[in-house]
């Protein structure tokens, strides 16, 4: 038997934490996308930790969604990046600063 | 809270399962700084790669078996190297400047907003009753026959939920991938105008 979950809940708050951080200080699109899937991963993992504590399968149920809705999210984010780099040539979201006035 | 306790405290941990949590952990914390911190794009992404992984083996230590190949295949074999084709394609495989702070301030401010959101969610989890909820709910995670002909076991489980409780849901997400798709190549075919204004262009040009 594993750990008690405690342990596991509070590495994903810390994976979480660190994703926020990088989400809020980092400039490249394409590093804030991995920062997004890291906070996706730390939920992830308190779904799984959850669903061991209580037997039930339904954590595991919400966290195969989760994996789609991330693949769907990235496909579509990196699409936008690709589109966006054609026309500015940047992927640093403070260069995308047309709409300042 | 006595279920609290029972669930906190159930089995004493033996020292093999503390060597992979921590192992695990070590190797998730250091992905995750340097997804963060790396100034090249690519090394981002292999740290994010070694995150990946340290979840996967978490996953397995808490009886996901199926979630963590599927963690192994769709994330570190389809979605990262989806990203590093994104950043070989456009060509920014370069180390960036991440000394230079563009807003005055917001470092310090992102670091203090994190570490309270951080603060505030391990001080819920110690004080609130965070696992009050009915036991197994929507269904047992081992099977409740294990015969030669039964299916028993996480995976058997899990997709037994998927096709009965979550079947809207499975279809949902079918139709959000199929949407996906179609979005990224409307996102990534070039536009047919502009093909037209230049060839237009170069005709108009020609005559003059």
């Amino acid at each position: 038997m594993s750990l008690s979950g405690a342990w596991y809940l509070g590495l994903a708050a810390i994976v979480f934490t660190i994703g926020a951080i990088g989400l809020l200080v980092r400039r490249n699109v394409l590093i804030m996308f991995m920062c997004i899937e890291l906070m996706l991963n730390a939920a992830n993992l308190t779904f799984v930790t959850f669903a061991r504590m209580l037997g039930d399968i339904g954590g595991q149920a919400i966290v195969f969604f989760v994996l789609v809705v991330a693949a769907a999210e990235v496909v579509v984010g990196l699409g936008i990046v690709v589109t966006n780099y054609r026309r500015r040539a940047t992927t640093v979201a403070d260069d995308l600063d047309s709409l300042k006035g | 809270m006595p279920h609290v306790a029972l669930l906190l405290a159930s089995t004493r941990p033996t020292w093999p399962d503390v060597l992979v949590f921590a192992a695990s952990a070590a190797v998730i914390l250091v992905g995750s700084i340097g997804v963060v911190t790396a100034r090249n794009p690519v090394h981002a992404a292999l740290s994010l790669v070694m995150t990946l992984f340290g979840v996967a083996v978490l996953f397995i230590e808490q009886e996901a078996d199926f979630l963590a190949a599927v963690q192994i295949i769709v994330y570190a074999g389809a979605i990262v190297v989806l990203f590093l084709f994104v950043i070989m394609f456009l060509g920014v495989d370069r180390a960036e400047d991440v000394t230079t702070e563009p807003l005055t301030g917001q470092r310090p401010l992102a670091f203090i907003a994190s570490l309270i959101t951080l603060a505030g969610v391990l001080a819920m989890a110690a004080t609130a009753h965070w696992v009050t909820g009915a036991r197994q709910v929507v269904g047992p995670i081992q099977g409740h026959v294990a015969g030669p002909n039964s299916p028993a076991g996480e995976p058997a489980q899990l997709g037994k939920q998927l096709f009965t409780t979550y079947l809207f849901a499975f279809e949902a997400t079918a139709a959000l991938l199929v949407i996906a798709v179609v979005g990224a190549v409307v996102l990534a075919r070039r536009p047919p105008s502009l093909h037209a204004d230049q060839e237009d262009g170069s005709e108009s040009e020609l005559p003059a």
